[in-house]
């Protein structure tokens, strides 16, 4: 079986799974919000403020629930001894990641259809006319947060205090991921909206990098 | 045990020339007077940590190849001490920044990777300490330590061409260029007794790790022999 089709069949695993209940998207849904009602309490969103401080808010936020919701990606394959038979599966391990990775951009990237337009609303910023460059700049930032954090569930599973450690091995990697996905946000929402890049190659060049580390390691992560 | 004593009166010997050389041989800086001597261990502490950062990463790499546990444990004594001279080089950073600078930090390029470097380190070894197998714990903080040595160069970059697009407030004056003949041959004898603390201290705490493996599989063996065929030996009165 090649390692497109595995990873296919992987993903349609996780999606049947989670449409069954929808828990995970339904929780990071609602703990975005969340974050993003308290942050308004930091400042006065006015307009003007909302595009300085709203593009750090609404990736803190990306992050937040990303290291969040990527834990149970494989904490529930352990919990439930079906990583057993994943391992046993007769394909590369790179293929059972790259479903996995897959699903979670899946999920986040749906959180954030939700999230994005609420924000907008919330913090009085206008995206009319961005809508397919900010879309960019979501992919590119979304999919380095899941190759990093679906690696980082799989070895978070495996030790104690599993909820927190997941964060906290996930949130510094992901600090040059804020800084380039917020520049390029906030440039997108200034006056003059610009796809800027620099910053778009940055993003790219962070999800190459450890998208090749994965698949240089994945071997590694998925043994006995 | 006799190079080990040897090591120690050498590397304390050389501390203790390279403290008095910074303090007294080395001339004065023209601007920032006596607070300046404290970079010749600042910068010490900083060479050496960023060596032991490079050798958890080589380590990394070469316990995944071979899957010799020594990898394992000399990724973690490089990395406990790259993480205390990191901390020494965070605090002496801010003691000397604040006569000099005005502030103690900034989110300057060199400032914010170091303290993300100290911070994905500690994060390699709490998750060292939450791992039980020991090479399952060697080959998934590995991967980790592989990782966040990958981080470094773009979080350097991305800070670097972040600050760039914002004026900054403080400008850091190259080090490098231009340094006194004298005070350059003063830093080569700090950073050489630092590294000459430091190995001796990385021995040891390898040794430490391989006598910890070695304690856990004799328990081992101790409980597996209870649960075989032996009875278990009974502690007093039930």
């Amino acid at each position: 079986m090649t390692t497109a089709r595995a990873a296919a069949i992987v993903l349609a695993k996780e999606l049947r799974l989670e449409f069954r209940t929808r828990e995970l998207l339904n929780l990071t849904v609602v703990f975005s919000l969340i974050v993003v009602v308290l942050f308004s309490y930091t400042f006065e969103p006015t307009a003007a403020e909302s595009r300085r401080y709203g593009p750090g808010l609404l990736w803190i936020a990306f992050l937040f629930a990303g290291s969040l919701m990527l834990h149970p990606s494989f904490a529930r394959e352990r919990l439930n001894d079906t990583l057993d038979a994943l391992r046993m599966a007769p394909v590369s391990s790179f293929a059972i990641l790259l479903g996995k990775m897959l699903a979670n951009l899946i999920f986040l990237s749906l959180s954030e259809v939700v999230l994005v337009p609420v924000f907008a609303v919330l913090y009085n910023i206008s995206l009319a006319g961005v809508v397919g460059r900010l879309i960019i700049v979501l992919i590119l930032g979304t999919s380095g947060v899941v190759i990093t954090g679906t690696v980082f569930s799989v070895i978070s599973a495996h030790a104690r205090m599993r909820e927190l450690l997941l964060p906290l091995l996930l949130l510094p990697i992901l600090a040059p991921l804020l800084i380039a996905a917020v520049e390029a946000t906030a440039l997108l929402l200034a006056e003059q909206p610009v796809l800027d890049p620099t910053w778009v190659a940055f993003l790219a060049g962070f999800d190459i990098v450890f998208l090749t580390a994965s698949w240089l390691l994945c071997d590694f992560l998925v043994e006995e | 045990m006799k190079s080990r004593t040897a090591m120690t009166v050498v590397a304390a010997v050389l501390i203790f020339f390279a403290g008095y050389a910074a303090l007294f041989i080395a001339p004065e800086e023209r601007t920032m007077h006596a607070v300046q001597r404290i970079f010749y261990f600042h910068l010490s502490a900083w060479i050496t940590s960023f060596t032991a950062f490079a050798t958890v990463f080589a380590a990394n790499i070469a316990y995944l190849t071979t899957r010799r546990l020594e990898w394992d444990w000399l990724g973690v004594a490089a990395a406990e001490l790259g993480v205390a001279c990191c901390t020494i080089g965070l605090i002496t950073g801010p003691l000397w920044a604040r006569p000099v600078w005005g502030i103690w930090w900034t989110w300057d390029a060199r400032l914010t990777t170091t303290f993300l470097l100290w911070l994905l380190y500690i994060s390699y070894l709490l998750l060292r300490g939450l791992l039980e197998d020991p090479q399952r714990r060697a080959a998934l903080s590995a991967v980790f330590g592989i990782f966040a040595f990958l981080d470094v160069p773009l979080v350097y970059v991305s800070n670097r061409l972040w600050r760039t697009q914002h004026p900054q407030p403080v400008i850091l004056g190259g080090e490098g260029s231009g340094l006194d003949p004298t005070m350059a041959k003063v830093l080569l004898l700090c950073v050489i007794s630092v590294f000459g603390i430091m190995i001796p201290v990385l021995v040891d705490r390898y040794r430490l790790e391989r006598l910890r493996h070695e304690v856990d599989q004799l328990r081992f063996e101790v409980e597996n022999r209870g649960t075989d065929s032996q009875p278990i030996p009974t502690k007093g009165r039930i």
